[in-house]
């Protein structure tokens, strides 16, 4: 996709400097007052953590920016002090404009109101005066197509308009500054596609926006500038390719416990994923799949430079993280074909699996490892497919085996 | 891309805050929670505004009962059916304010862990319902005076003093509970029996001039004391004795209004010392 010049010349709306930030997990806390006038000198004791370090960015008008980084590394914490949640123990922020925070969807939303009742406190809540509220409520019924259930409770709505409703009012909030914490897989497929084409004019609009995630497909497709924050430190900020490049960089040396110096082992993203989906037996995409119905998968690696002698693995893991089982393939030759995939070329990973999950949530990992060493990785994606399995549960664990266990009851023999 | 067009100042961030957002903000925000939240309960259920005297009123009886006919109290007491209940509804504006108060900031986690407003509005909600509520438990006072010939005097414009007072205590009262329960979860427990202490120390049941000469003193620490008091004397019965009287002195006025003072103080100063580190703690 086109990427449209990050607005360097545009004014900066968003100024960090020297951002501290730690955080006081209590080992031994003292939490009644109880406790306080038994131990009144006792200094409650602490393990510190330190969130961020020194973290510093402008960012433009106009600029769609993504924070990226792995779980725990602050990038929630940054977007929080960012939004005035928590304070930041040191440093400045500069902040030109009105800030809009959507670090879940939904938050605030009373059950026991409507959706009219619901949009108006919400726009309240951000900062907008009473009236400015109920204007925008017909924007924010129309974006959502929920003009009919206007005036029903929260509680009455069904998973899928909440999202809608949620989701609404962000886009409509109106803000000048939006701080979106990775909000935006949701909702049934047309939906997903209305916001993804928001998302698309949003980003092309005057609006600033910072979206904390760790889907680099989103953060390649909709930012024009990204930053790489690992362990409360800034590592790297600018183009959002490189950003990505890195972030699986550093997940793969981490999953080997490696250090990221010399020997060749650590990876780089010489592969990227074209594509991963799940299929029906029509050959049509699908999300979810019914228990005991074989899961037929279709996944495209393109190389982005020759990669010899490529192996590729799946992984399928259930929501806990066990892995349920795995493949692992080397590519399919002909007689006297030479086993690399040239820059450019595509393989396709697909074929029927048969299914024995039970209901519940899966992923699908995958990697490339190149000369058939599984240390010299070419890429990696976590969760390139995520898919749930419904249907009814006959028992108890992960897989549901074939079996030909009986109970009967035994004839007495002598005792 | 008009970039010259809005060209909003960069202001420094300070994070969260008491009253982040400033004073416009903090209002139109309390307003619109409390009154939503006060609509739901009056016209949410069927009997609404019924339903929401059953309970004071319910109590009234039981009291009234146990008042008249065990203690023999009414019968020294001008008016005491109505004094009762005025007091009732006076000391439930307090009694229920604080009780949601106190665990407002932690039962309202998810808004305030997860977006950003003037913190003072958590605590504040549930006193501006009570408010709301207290006017309504006032219409039934209203019509009990009249019913039992209590004549209107001047002094009913006085009314809005004894609110206000109240009014702030109750407020300082609600925001340090609220500020404290975050860090020490049993100030709970505390208040509900603290609460039921006051109820008792405050005179709700009695008129003040019948407590024994030597308690006279304890009870007037109360800064409830004099309100109630003076309440008593400027709303139903003009030959009642005002606070200065029942004190003794003016002197004797020093102790509770030290205390109103001291807990508006330490509301507004710990309230704002935790307010921006609220989210962190929950």
């Amino acid at each position: 996709m086109p990427r449209a010049e990050p607005a360097e010349a545009a004014p900066v709306v968003i100024e960090a400097r020297d951002i501290d930030k730690t955080f006081r997990i209590p080992s031994h806390r003292i939490d009644s007052i109880k406790e306080r006038a038994v131990h009144p000198l006792a200094r409650a004791e602490y393990r510190e953590l330190h969130a961020l370090n020194q973290v510093s960015f402008d960012i433009h008008r106009g600029e769609f920016f993504g924070i990226v980084g792995r779980n725990g590394s602050g990038k929630s914490t940054l977007l929080k002090i960012l939004a005035s949640i928590y304070r930041a123990d040191a440093g400045r922020i500069s902040m030109a404009g009105r800030v809009a925070p959507f670090i879940e969807l939904g938050v605030g939303f009373n059950p026991d109101l409507t959706a009219r009742q619901n949009i108006v406190l919400n726009g309240v809540m951000m900062g907008l005066s009473q009236r400015e509220a109920r204007r925008r409520l017909h924007s924010v019924l129309e974006f959502g197509e929920l003009e009919e259930f206007a005036d029903l409770k929260l509680k009455n709505y069904s998973s899928g308009m909440m999202v809608r409703l949620a989701f609404s009012v962000m886009i409509q909030s109106d803000a000048d500054i939006l701080l979106i914490d990775e909000v935006l897989a949701v909702g049934d497929a047309a939906f997903q596609q209305k916001c993804a084409d928001v998302l698309r004019e949003m980003r092309e609009g005057d609006r600033t926006i910072v979206l904390v995630t760790h889907d680099m497909a989103s953060v390649q497709t909709y930012c024009h500038r990204a930053m790489l924050i690992d362990s409360g430190a800034l590592s790297y900020i600018g183009d959002p390719e490189e950003v990505a490049q890195r972030y699986y960089r550093l997940n793969f040396a981490r999953a080997n416990g490696g250090s990221e110096q010399g020997n060749g082992l650590v990876p780089d993203v010489h592969a990227r994923l074209a594509a991963a989906r799940l299929e029906n037996d029509a050959g049509e995409a699908i999300e979810n799949v019914e228990v005991g119905d074989p899961i037929r998968l279709r996944i495209v690696i393109e190389a982005r430079e020759e990669l010899v002698q490529p192996v590729f693995s799946l992984q399928c893991l259930s929501a806990e993280g066990v892995q349920v089982f795995g493949l692992i393939r080397t590519l399919k030759l002909d007689r006297g074909e030479a086993d690399r995939i040239a820059a450019g070329q595509q393989v396709r990973i697909s074929g029927t699996i048969e299914n024995p999950l039970t209901p519940g949530r899966y992923y699908i990992s995958c990697w490339v490892a190149r000369n058939r060493n599984p240390g010299d990785v070419a890429f990696q994606v976590i969760n390139a497919l995520d898919f749930v399995v419904f249907g009814q549960r006959k028992g108890p664990g992960v897989v549901e085996v074939r079996n030909e266990v009986e109970a009967v009851r035994e004839t007495r023999s002598g005792e | 891309m008009s970039v010259e067009a809005v060209a909003a100042e960069l202001r420094e961030v300070r994070g969260p805050s008491a009253l982040g957002g400033g004073w416009r903000r903090f209002f139109e925000l309390l307003y619109l929670m409390s009154v939503t939240e006060f609509k739901r309960a009056y016209f949410g259920t069927v009997l609404g505004y019924v339903w929401s005297l059953v309970r004071p009123l319910m109590l009234f009886g039981v009291l009234l009962l146990v008042f008249t006919q065990v203690f023999r109290l009414g019968s020294q007491v001008p008016n005491y059916p109505v004094l009762l209940l005025f007091n009732l509804v006076l000391f439930t504006f307090f009694q229920e304010s604080t009780a949601q108060a106190v665990t407002s900031v932690v039962s309202q986690e998810s808004i305030v862990r997860k977006t950003q407003f003037p913190r003072l509005v958590i605590p504040m909600a549930p006193v501006m319902t009570s408010l709301f509520n207290f006017g309504m438990n006032m219409i039934a006072v209203l019509i009990f005076i009249f019913a039992f010939g209590v004549s209107p005097t001047w002094t009913w414009f006085l009314f809005p003093v004894i609110v206000l007072v109240l009014f702030v205590f109750t407020s300082a009262v609600s925001m340090l509970l609220s500020a404290l329960y975050v860090r020490f979860r049993d100030v709970g427990i505390i208040w509900s029996v603290t609460s039921t202490a006051l109820f008792y120390g405050t005179p709700v049941l009695y008129p003040f001039s019948i407590v024994p000469e030597n308690l006279k003193d304890i009870l007037f620490v109360n800064p409830l004391t004099p309100v109630f008091v003076q309440a008593r004397r400027w709303i139903i019965d003009p030959s009642a004795p005002s606070a200065v009287a029942e004190a003794g002195a003016w002197t004797h006025l020093i102790a509770p209004i030290a205390i109103f003072v001291t807990a508006c103080v330490l509301a507004v100063w710990v309230f704002n010392r935790e307010a921006p580190r609220v989210a962190e703690e929950l």
